[in-house]
């Protein structure tokens, strides 16, 4: 047991530091706090510099254009990204999901087809799993693929699709057999976004801003090829792309509530902090530790093992839940300054929109009813409640 | 950085274990002959010369088993002790309790008290002890009076990392408690059935315990990363063990009352093991400096010293 970085680490660690602040552009440094997007043209140019300079895929097989470094590596760049407040790669959804999906079921033809351009920031890939009929309950997807010779002709609609509205490609989760109930009869594909019959809307969200969409399929195309493992083992395929959305995830989550900490650390100083208000924040900190080690803890036995430790189901959890509570102290502390948007809030704005974004955080990837069942039913062991 | 334990660690915790829930009331002898009570000692004042994190590991499962022996309290003060006084801990024939206030833990157990006077801890002798029904039976409290200083042992310097020692061991033993109390609720509400269903698939029942194992799992962490600075003589090692200390206590209590609710009636009753694991968790979250004075101490660090 130890919790300094080791030599080699320290030393990447540096270099990460040393790099980022050097090729970070001001104006896309804190992206996050209030009205600066991550989707802009600024953002896709920074992604390929992130390919240039090696820091994109550090942890994938280097057969795939990867740097073939351990999860460690990719973890500590995460949490130096998120501390110099950078945005992260464009290709989120491709890196985090579909990527590491195309590696585990793809044939070597899609492999070599998708995965460099996926890393260079060149196409952007956005996911097509909920529908407005299957949020939680994924297996109740009805969108239909239905086979006509060397195609899928697809009709329905997706649902908080990230990134569709500038994507080039989605993971597509979808019924193949209009007979099937449930885990059976689905099919995984990539579909090119740029397809007749492909139709992309924007959802505004509480903030104002829009970062999902709803995707509309209309008698669009997609050829049989583009099916990710077998045609009706889509159930399987999407448990991969589910298993990794939580992998390496969690330094990133861990290091942004620290950047919000080390903030509100500061509000604090500024406008001063009640004994109740220096409790709560004493809380925070505390837990914002506890999940610091948690995730590494997690990411041990990632590498002693091959699977993540049971520890790691709980990380996503408690910072969604930690975050809330976090921005909603900073609004404690600033008082009625806080319902002031941008430009004209405090800091610009950012606690106000802040606060009202960390309420989708117990909602996207996994909810939090949904992954305290998983703790339940998978960590404990505890009898399926459905 | 690397969070896994050794081989030995392992080794300690399933004999540890193992030992503990053969032999529920072991004699300090017993102790010191698994290698226990000099864990952490020299090898040439006879003990196994190990470091605090595998001293630890034992006083995780101390604290699952509700041991009763001065382990702890003997703990806080063994490095600082004279070299002969901590050989005759390693063998068994002393162990040690501090007078830090007016209560003082162990006393039915320890064989020699420490008090801190002026500038110096030292060896309390002639003193009458008495001792007072508690709630936790395996660490009771009680009282002493008269007697006087006689060795002097250590400076009161040391006061500051033996309390750190105090907190990062309190906070291991805490999770051990806790741990056990929710392993129990898991057992049982996936056994007894209620409306022809086990009450464990109900999502009333389930989720309460899956946040009892989320709040143990990162007061885990932090007794972990407390443990280690305290090892380690980390410059963190005041504000990890204050953090650890707050978490793993209340992470306990809310574990042990989760684990009574689940099993209804029998948990609430005097013949069941979990009003013992509850009292010693209400015990530990007493002890000296309360959850919410330890985090003040952590606010004092983040906001008027700038620190971490």
């Amino acid at each position: 047991m130890d919790f300094r970085d080791t030599a080699e680490e320290a030393r990447f660690r540096e270099e990460v530091r040393a790099w980022l602040d050097e090729n970070l552009p001001d104006e896309l440094r804190g992206h996050r706090g209030g009205a600066a997007r991550f989707d802009g043209p600024e953002v896709r140019a920074w992604s390929r510099a992130l390919y240039d300079a090696g820091w994109s895929g550090i942890s994938w097989p280097s057969a795939y254009g990867g740097r073939g470094l351990s999860p460690r590596f990719q973890a500590i760049y995460l949490e130096e990204e998120a501390r110099a407040e950078a945005p992260p790669h464009i290709g989120v959804i491709g890196l985090g999901m579909a990527g590491p999906t195309i590696m585990a079921h793809g044939t070597d033809e899609q492999k070599a087809r998708y995965l460099q351009p996926l890393l260079a920031a060149d196409e952007i890939w956005c996911q097509g799993f909920s529908e407005p009929g299957a949020g939680s309950d994924l297996a109740g997807v009805r969108t239909s693929a239905r086979l006509d010779g060397d195609r899928f002709v697809l009709d329905g609609q997706k649902v908080w699709s990230s990134y569709a509205h500038i994507a080039d490609f989605c993971i597509l989760l979808t019924r193949s057999d209009p007979a099937s109930e449930r885990h059976e009869g689905l099919t995984y594909m990539v579909v090119d976004m740029h397809s007749p019959g492909v139709e992309v809307r924007p959802l505004t969200q509480i903030t104002g801003e829009a970062e999902f969409n709803e995707i509309f399929f209309a008698n669009a195309e997609v050829p049989v090829e583009n099916v990710l493992g077998e045609i009706g083992g889509g159930w399987g395929v999407a448990m991969t792309t589910l298993l990794h959305e939580r992998g390496t995830l969690g330094f990133a989550l861990v290091a942004r509530l620290e950047v919000q900490m080390r903030k509100l650390i500061a509000l604090a100083s500024d406008r001063g902090a009640s004994p109740t208000q220096r409790d709560a924040i004493a809380r925070e900190w505390i837990q914002l530790q506890a999940l610091r080690v948690t995730a590494y803890r997690s990411l041990t036995a990632l590498e002693r093992t091959g699977v993540p430790g049971p520890e790691g189901s709980i990380l996503k959890l408690q910072w969604s839940e930690a975050n809330q509570r976090v921005t909603a102290l900073a609004l404690d502390l600033l008082g009625p300054d806080a319902q002031l948007l941008p430009p004209n809030g405090p800091y610009g704005g950012y606690w106000a929109i802040q606060q009202l974004r960390s309420r989708g955080n117990t909602i996207e990837a996994g909810t939090s009813e949904i992954l305290r069942s998983i703790v339940a039913e998978r960590v404990l062991g505890l009898p399926r409640s459905r | 950085m690397d969070l896994a334990f050794t081989d030995l660690q392992d080794a300690l915790r399933a004999q540890a274990r193992g030992f503990l829930e053969a032999t529920p009331e072991p004699g300090w002898e017993g102790l010191a002959e698994l290698g226990w009570t000099g864990a952490s000692v020299a090898e040439e004042h006879g003990g196994a010369g190990l470091s605090f994190l595998e001293e630890a590991v034992i006083h995780e499962e101390a604290g699952r088993a509700l041991l009763h022996a001065p382990l702890w309290s003997t703990s806080c003060v063994l490095p600082f002790l004279p070299a002969e006084d901590q050989a005759e801990v390693a063998a068994g024939r002393a162990s040690w309790t501090l007078a830090l206030g007016p209560l003082v833990p162990d006393l039915d157990t320890a064989t020699h008290v420490a008090v801190p006077g002026g500038d110096t801890v030292w060896e309390l002798v002639g003193a009458e002890r008495e001792m007072l029904p508690t709630n936790d039976a395996t660490r009771p409290l009680g009282v002493v009076s008269g007697g006087e200083p006689g060795r002097a042992l250590f400076s009161s310097d040391a006061l500051p990392a033996l309390r750190r020692r105090s907190l990062a061991i309190l906070a291991l033993e805490a999770v051990g408690v806790g741990t056990r109390a929710l392993e129990l609720a898991v057992a049982y509400v996936g056994e007894r059935t209620q409306f022809g269903r086990p009450i464990g698939s109900y999502q009333a029942v389930s989720h309460p315990l899956a946040d009892a194992y989320t709040e143990l799992e990162l007061a885990r962490s932090l007794g972990w990363w407390a443990a280690w600075c305290v090892a380690e003589e980390d410059p963190q090692a005041a504000v990890a063990t204050a953090a650890a200390g707050a978490e793993a206590a209340e992470a306990a209590v809310a574990a042990c009352e989760r684990a009574i609710q689940a099993h209804g009636g029998i948990g609430f009753t005097w013949e069941h093991v979990l009003h013992r694991l509850y009292k010693r968790a209400l015990w530990i979250r007493s002890w000296e400096t309360s959850p919410a004075q330890l985090r003040a101490e952590v606010a004092g660090e983040l906001l008027d010293r700038g620190g971490t």
